[in-house]
C-alpha cells in the first residue's frame, strides 16, 4: 500500500464581518473519506463538480491543511513528518492538472519547465539535468530537441505531454491526475490516455485519477471511488462497479452517461434536482433528496460505508 | 421515428449550399468553413461533430450572419431558410430572423446571460422585440416559458438575477429565451459541455421534449459522439472546414466509412467493453491558415494514396443518404 486516506476531512469556514469575524457556516468539502492507493495501480475518483474530488487531491498534495483525519504515506502519518521527510514526500507525489494552457509558464522554455522540480529538489550538474530532461521528453513521445521551445509552440495535446514529463522527472511514486484529458480534443484524448497507461506499466507509478467522465475513469482505473457532496458513496473494482453498481447515485451516473452507440438500450434514470450546497448538506444520507429509492431512515441517519464482499463498499441504507 | 415524423422530414427547412467563410488575416487566409453543404429538415435534429477549430461554430455564426467582420467574410454559397436566401437579405431583415425564426443556445450559460438584468428582462427581450404584445402580457409569457423549461416557482425566480441560479437552471433559462418566439430552427452550440453529467441528462431530455411539442428543427454542434447518439437523427462530421461524412445516425455508428470518422469512433473509451489500448489518431488537426493540398486528413490517415495528397475527393453518395468524401471510396 502506497497511500491511504483515513477519515480524511476538510472543512472551509465561511466568515462574516471584517474586524469581528465570526463563522457563518462550514463548507464540508471533504467529509470523512477513506481510500487506499496501491503501488502501480490507478485509483479513480468520480463525481460531479463541487463533490470534493479536487479538494481531496489538494489535501494529499499538502496544498490545503487537513481539518481532521489522516493521510498515511507508506504507513506513516504525513502530518507528523519532519521537514526532511516532507521534502521526500513532496518529491514522490506529483500532479498533472486539467488545463495545459494555464499549468505551464509561458515565459519559460519547456526544458526549464520540466527541469524545475529537479533543480529545486536536487543539486545536480547541468549536463545531468539536460540528459534527464531529454530522457523524460522521449518517454512522453516528444523529441528531446524540443526542450528549447516555448509552450506556445506546442498544441494542447503536446502541452499535456510536457505537463506529464514534468510530473515524472523526479520518479514519483504517485501522480495525481486532475481531469488530465477533459480540456483536450477527442482525437488527442486517446493519445494521452494510452501514454499514461504505458508509462504506468513501464515505471510502476500509481495514479490518483480525478475525472467526471465515467468512461475515461473506467478505462484508466483499477479501482473507482464515487463521491457525492464530500462523501464516498461507493468504492469497487472498476469492472465490478460497472457490472453491479449498488448505490442509486452510481446507477444514475451510469445511466446519465452518454451512450457510445445510438442503438444501446438502457434503463433511463434521470435524477431530479441538483446537487445540494455543501454549506448546508441534507440531513441523513446526503443523496436522499434526489434518490429514487429513498426510505424514511435515509432522511434521518447517514449511512456508513460497508463492505458487501470482495472489496466492494457502499454507503446506502438499502444495502443493510 | 413515427411515420408522420418521417413524412414531415422530407421537406427541408434550412439548406446550406457550398458555404465558404474565410478569415482574412495579415499573414494568411484562414479557411474556417470551406465549401460545406447540408440541410436540416422539418422536425429533424442534425448533429455537426468535429474537433475544436474545425469550423463548426463558424458555420452556425454564418447561418445567422454573425461572422465577426471585417476579418471574417462569407465569400461564397447560399443559405436557404424555407427557400429564402439569407445571404441576400439586408441587415434589418436579418434582425427579424434572429431570435424569431432561428435562435441559438451557446455553450456557456454563465457568459450568455447578462449579470445586471433580471431573468424576466432577458427572457422578455425577444418577446418584446418580435411579438406585438402589451407590457403586461410579456411577463405572463415569460412566466409561461420558464414553466415550460421546468424552472420551479417561475413567478418568483423570474425577478431574480443569473447569479442566483445554478448552472443547469441558467442553461434552461437560455433555452426559454431562445424558444420564447417559437423559432423554426434552434442552433445549439455545445449546449451541455459546461454542465455536470446528471444535469446534462436532464437538459437533453428537456430539449427532446421541447422539440416534439414545438415541432422544432435543431442543429446541434458538439464534439461528443455521445450527444449525437442520444438526440440526433442525422449527423455530419467536419474536419478542417469541410464535411467529410454525413449519414443517418445509426448508419454512421454501424458503418463509418471515412477514416477520420472511424478513428474518432474507435478512439472513444467504451464502458461496455474491456479495452487495453485505445485507438489513437497520430498528429494533430491542421492549421486552417495553411492547409495541405488535397485531402486535409491525408497527413494523419493510414489509408493514404498518392492522389489524396494532390486533390480533394468529391462528395460521394453511397446510398441511404450516406455521403462521404474519401478517395478510398471512389477507386
Amino acid at each position: 500500500m502506497l497511500l491511504a486516506a483515513e477519515d480524511l476531512t476538510k472543512h472551509f469556514y465561511v466568515t462574516k464581518g471584517l474586524i469581528f469575524t465570526k463563522v457563518a457556516g462550514i463548507v464540508r468539502a471533504v467529509d470523512g473519506i477513506d481510500f487506499r492507493i496501491y503501488k502501480g495501480k490507478t485509483f479513480g475518483l468520480v463525481g460531479e463538480s463541487g463533490c470534493g474530488k479536487t479538494t481531496t487531491a489538494k489535501l494529499i498534495l499538502l496544498l490545503e491543511r487537513i481539518t481532521s483525519g489522516k493521510v498515511l504515506f507508506k504507513g506513516n502519518d504525513i502530518s507528523r513528518f519532519s521537514r526532511e521527510d516532507l521534502r521526500e514526500y513532496r518529491k514522490s507525489i506529483q500532479a498533472v492538472f486539467q488545463d495545459p494552457y494555464s499549468s505551464l509558464s509561458p515565459r519559460m522554455k519547456v526544458g526549464d519547465i520540466i527541469a524545475e522540480p529537479l533543480v529545486v529538489n536536487n543539486e545536480l550538474p547541468k549536463d545531468v539535468v539536460v540528459e534527464k530532461v531529454a530522457r523524460v521528453l522521449e518517454l512522453v513521445g516528444l523529441s528531446h530537441q524540443r526542450a528549447n521551445f516555448y509552450p506556445h509552440e506546442f498544441s494542447g495535446g503536446q502541452r499535456q505531454r510536457i505537463a506529464v514529463a514534468r510530473a515524472l522527472i523526479l520518479n514519483p511514486n504517485l501522480v495525481i491526475l486532475d481531469e488530465p484529458v477533459s480540456a483536450l480534443d477527442v482525437s488527442i484524448r486517446a493519445q494521452i490516455m494510452n501514454l499514461l497507461k504505458d508509462i504506468q506499466e513501464e515505471l510502476d507509478v500509481a495514479y490518483l485519477l480525478i475525472a467526471h467522465d465515467l468512461a475515461v475513469v473506467k478505462h484508466m482505473s483499477h479501482k473507482i471511488g464515487v463521491m457525492y457532496l464530500g462523501k464516498l458513496v461507493e468504492v469497487a473494482e472498476s469492472g465490478e462497479l460497472y457490472d453491479h453498481p449498488l448505490h442509486p447515485y452510481t446507477k444514475a451516473l451510469y445511466s446519465a452517461a452518454l451512450p457510445t452507440r445510438p442503438d444501446v438500450q438502457r434503463e433511463d434514470t434521470i435524477l431530479p434536482g441538483e446537487v445540494a450546497s455543501p454549506l448546508n448538506p441534507p440531513r441523513g444520507c446526503r443523496f436522499h433528496p434526489r434518490c429514487f429509492q429513498r426510505k424514511p431512515v435515509c432522511e434521518e441517519e447517514p449511512p456508513e460505508l460497508i463492505d458487501v464482499g470482495a472489496g466492494h463498499k457502499v454507503a446506502c441504507h438499502l444495502r443493510r | 421515428m413515427t411515420m408522420e415524423k418521417m413524412e414531415k422530414q422530407k421537406t427541408g427547412l434550412l439548406e446550406v449550399i457550398d458555404l465558404k467563410t474565410y478569415f482574412f488575416t495579415p499573414s494568411a487566409v484562414v479557411k474556417a468553413v470551406d465549401g460545406i453543404s447540408f440541410s436540416v429538415n422539418q422536425e429533424e435534429t442534425l448533429g455537426l461533430v468535429g474537433e475544436s477549430g474545425c469550423g463548426k461554430s463558424i458555420t452556425c455564426l454564418s447561418i445567422l450572419r454573425l461572422v465577426p467582420e471585417p476579418a471574417g467574410r462569407i465569400v461564397h454559397g447560399r443559405i436557404l431558410l424555407g427557400g429564402e436566401d439569407l445571404l441576400a437579405k439586408s441587415e434589418k431583415y436579418m434582425r427579424q430572423i434572429r431570435g424569431k425564426r432561428i435562435s441559438m443556445i451557446l455553450q456557456d450559460p454563465m457568459t450568455s446571460l447578462n449579470p445586471v438584468f433580471t431573468i424576466a428582462d432577458q427572457v422578455g427581450t425577444p418577446i418584446r422585440l418580435h411579438q406585438k404584445v402589451r407590457a403586461k402580457s410579456v411577463w405572463e409569457k415569460v412566466r409561461e416559458m420558464l414553466g415550460r423549461v421546468d424552472i420551479p416557482t417561475p413567478e418568483v425566480r423570474m425577478w431574480e438575477y443569473p447569479h442566483q441560479m445554478s448552472g443547469g437552471m441558467r442553461q434552461r433559462i437560455v433555452g426559454a429565451m431562445s424558444l420564447s418566439c417559437q423559432p423554426q430552427l434552434l442552433i445549439a452550440d455545445e449546449p451541455t459541455t459546461a454542465l455536470d453529467v446528471t444535469i446534462q441528462a436532464q437538459f437533453l431530455r428537456l430539449l427532446e421534449g421541447i422539440q416534439s411539442s414545438f415541432g422544432l428543427s435543431m442543429l446541434v454542434v458538439t464534439h461528443d459522439f455521445g450527444i449525437v447518439a442520444r438526440i440526433c437523427d442525422r449527423v455530419a462530421v467536419m474536419y478542417a472546414g469541410k464535411i467529410v461524412e454525413s449519414a443517418p445516425v445509426s448508419d454512421l455508428f454501424n458503418n463509418p466509412i471515412h477514416p477520420y470518422t472511424k478513428a474518432l469512433l474507435e478512439s472513444l473509451p467504451k464502458m461496455d467493453r474491456k479495452m487495453d489500448k485505445l485507438y489513437s489518431i497520430e498528429g494533430q488537426p491542421p492549421d486552417l491558415g495553411n492547409l495541405p493540398p488535397g485531402c486535409s486528413f491525408a497527413p494523419r490517415c493510414w489509408k493514404v494514396h498518392d492522389i489524396c495528397k494532390k486533390e480533394y475527393p468529391a462528395q460521394h453518395e453511397i446510398g441511404n443518404n450516406h455521403t462521404v468524401s474519401c478517395w478510398n471510396h471512389q477507386m
